[in-house]
């Protein structure tokens, strides 16, 4: 019954109140005496009151929290005063575009983003280094146009020769080895597939092994479970396993730790510490690898750092110091390359959580 | 029995004469107290959290809300006559991936802009004809028509995402008025502003919406056209989403299937918090603007302050429910005061007399 009561008079009015709080907020703006944005982040020498902010693709997820702590602890080991984390719940496209903006304006120092779309970012953080921050990429690049620097995990040769020269020392250089992967079309997993037949054919000291079997688990803990079963019935005179997958060489080591081949076939290839602790104390594997992503935190800070204090601009060749890592310099197309992955057996194991 | 009878009589007129019912001022309505809570929390903004009085936040803060503002409009008439429309994010990532996939194959830009509106235009007949011709519930419908544009947008674009789009219409999209920060785009967004507002307002179409959103049976028979009157809604929402989604696409510089996905729930909530009644019959455009404002400025001011996305859709929520819960509040205040007053006349007339 309200109908007759909404007069004329009160739309006007609310009107009029709607555009005096525009105008409001208008103005407000136009007077705020607010630096412009940039004015701190411009000036070249090394700053102690320089922040950095870190935009993840999304937040709350186990990988990125590792990647995380170690940006952060290296942030401030770097000299920067203060360490953000700021991201979007969800990874869409343009999510992260808002938190851009907002720390353009809070004038941070150094961005350093993991890029849910290589464009969609990219006039925000144009806006950004108009304002004088320092854009570093990681883990996923922006367009090569709209940052400083890309920090690259590994270089995916690296990845495939280390599990070559593992399963190689494990078996003593000669015997029967097979490969079980995740999907037959991972275009990471086919890559590395790839370099250890290569490195297999070509390299004079694996020329007594022989690559059996190539099998897929498909990423799931079971199927894998059941295809390493499968490898071993087949292939009796089996030495060892490769599996470039975290599901897979769990399900494998699973399997191996219960059965008759515990201790006599040799199991690598890459994952995750805690979920392979217990397989290394038992004895089931020996040596596996992985990049540690809290390394991809460290050097990315390491990189804005060095770009904010001017001792680098992103130029190939140019180089700096990232902590205990040591040094990395700029390779083509803007890229430095963390390093190799790491190694983990029972000696180093206890040292890594993630 | 005669007697009591009489006396509710009595009371009737005598309450008319008495203590005639007036309606809230303008200065007191609904409308008016989003827009002070939008005024306080603008000045509480500017004077405690550094930097947010700056040219640069009505920028990104206007950019920011232009999509959800856009929408809010169709979807503010739509809400009023008691109806909904969920797919407008997915009619708007759908124009998206229609104009990257024109754009690709070569046709030039305003054409491509033109077929991704024409797209939104054909979704939002769809959902009209469904609605208001075959007579499905909107909620049903748009349900639906959510899952299957978001899904026509992954057939025509894929995985993909479509980026090398001309730099001066990217420009034009993010382009500034001057030193104000004002970006250029809100000219526009404040015409379709002004366009829904009179016709909500001040025709008799926008009347009958109110009128429908009481009772679709008593419209009818005063004589409102209730199917046509929704078709055109829908369609005008087809519309506008469509235009969010060429705006959205242009601004990133990003054609992809899932632009704009969730936006619909922000679109809601902003015009609920606007003062728009979900059971539809109330709400009005001043309201849904200073809804979408204080959202849009909430959001900023808690991103520059760094405060986690999970501390802002928490407070998010609540101010939905509170918006929600505010007007059954205070509408149980209006009955209680409203009863005693009533009490006070029956004591007066009926003197000392027993019940």
């Amino acid at each position: 019954m309200s109908i007759p009561r909404t007069t004329h008079t009160k739309r006007v009015g609310a009107l009029t109140a709607t555009l005096a709080a525009a105008a409001l907020a208008l103005s407000a703006c136009a007077g705020g005496g607010a630096a412009p944005a940039g004015s701190e982040g411009a000036s070249g020498s090394a700053k102690a009151d320089a922040t950095i902010t870190f935009i993840p693709k999304q937040l709350n997820n186990p990988y990125t929290d590792v990647v995380l702590g170690g940006g952060k602890t290296a942030a401030t080991a770097a000299g920067f005063a203060t360490a953000n984390v700021v991201g979007p719940l969800e990874a869409s496209a343009s999510s992260q575009v808002t938190f851009i903006n907002a720390e353009t304006q809070a004038g941070t120092n150094a961005i350093v983003i993991a890029a849910n779309d290589p464009d969609a970012v990219c006039s925000a953080l144009d806006e950004a280094r108009t304002a004088g921050a320092k854009i570093v990429a990681f883990d996923s690049d922006t367009n090569p146009e709209c940052r400083d620097v890309f920090i690259s995990q590994v270089v995916a040769k690296d990845v495939a020769l280390i599990q070559t020269k593992l399963i190689s020392e494990q078996i003593g250089g000669a015997g029967e080895i097979a490969i079980l992967s995740a999907t037959a079309n991972a275009t990471n997993q086919n890559e590395w597939i790839k370099f250890m037949e290569e490195e297999l054919k070509s390299n004079p000291d694996y020329k007594d092994i022989k690559l059996v079997a190539k099998v897929y688990g498909d990423d799931d803990d079971a199927k894998s479970f059941q295809e390493a079963q499968g490898l071993m019935q087949a292939h009796p005179n089996l030495k060892g396993i490769i599996s470039p997958t975290t599901v897979g060489i769990a399900a494998t080591a699973r399997y191996l730790s219960t059965s008759q081949y515990k201790g006599k076939v040799a199991l690598t290839g890459l994952g995750l510490p805690n979920e392979m602790r217990s397989f290394v104390k038992d004895g089931t594997v020996s040596e596996f690898a992985l990049w540690d992503p809290a390394q991809l935190g460290e050097v990315a800070a390491y990189a804005a750092k060095a770009l904010v204090d001017g001792t680098i601009t992103g130029a190939v060749g140019d180089k700096f110091t990232a902590g205990d890592l040591g040094e990395r310099t700029i390779e083509d197309g803007g890229i430095v390359i963390v390093g190799p992955p790491t190694v983990f057996n029972k000696d180093n194991i206890d040292d890594y959580d993630f | 029995m005669s007697e009591h009878a009489t006396v509710a009589v009595d009371t009737t007129a005598s309450l008319a004469d008495v203590a005639p019912v007036r309606g809230p001022r303008w200065y007191a309505g609904r409308d008016a107290t989003m827009i002070y809570i939008l005024l306080a929390f603008l000045a509480y903004a500017a004077l405690s959290i550094p930097r947010f009085a700056s040219p640069v936040t009505t920028g990104f803060l206007l950019l920011d809300v232009v999509p959800t503002l856009l929408i809010a409009m169709p979807m503010t008439l739509i809400i009023v006559t008691g109806e909904i429309d969920l797919s407008v994010a997915s009619i708007a990532g759908l124009s998206s991936a229609v104009l990257g996939v024109a754009w690709a194959s070569g046709a030039g830009i305003w054409v491509s802009i033109g077929l991704a509106l024409g797209v939104g235009l054909l979704a939002g007949i769809f959902n009209g004809v469904l609605i208001a011709y075959v007579g499905l519930p909107s909620l049903a419908v748009t349900i639906g028509t959510l899952a299957l544009f978001r899904g026509l947008a992954l057939v025509v674009i894929g995985d993909n995402a479509v980026a090398n789009f001309p730099k001066e219409i990217t420009a034009l999209a993010s382009a500034k008025l001057g030193t104000s920060g004002i970006p250029l785009v809100i000219l526009p967004v404040a015409a379709v502003v002004l366009v829904f507002g009179l016709v909500l307002h001040h025709t008799a179409f926008g009347r009958g919406l109110y009128a429908m959103g009481y009772s679709k049976d008593a419209a009818h028979f005063v004589g409102i056209n209730v199917g046509n009157s929704k078709f055109w809604l829908y369609v005008a929402s087809g519309l506008v989403s469509a235009a969010a989604g060429v705006f959205w696409t242009l601004r990133y510089t990003s054609a992809r299937s899932d632009n704009a996905s969730g936006l619909e729930l922000t679109v809601i909530a902003a015009v609920l918090l606007g003062g728009v009644s979900i059971f539809g019959g109330k709400g009005s455009v001043p309201g849904v603007l200073a809804g979408v404002l204080l959202i849009g400025s909430l959001n900023y001011a808690l991103r520059l302050g760094r405060v986690s996305d999970v501390v802002l859709v928490t407070v998010t929520g609540l101010l939905l429910i509170a918006s929600v819960i505010a007007p059954s509040i205070s509408a149980a205040v209006g009955r209680w005061r409203h009863s005693q007053r009533l009490r006070r006349h029956l004591a007066q007339d009926q003197g000392a007399e027993p019940g």
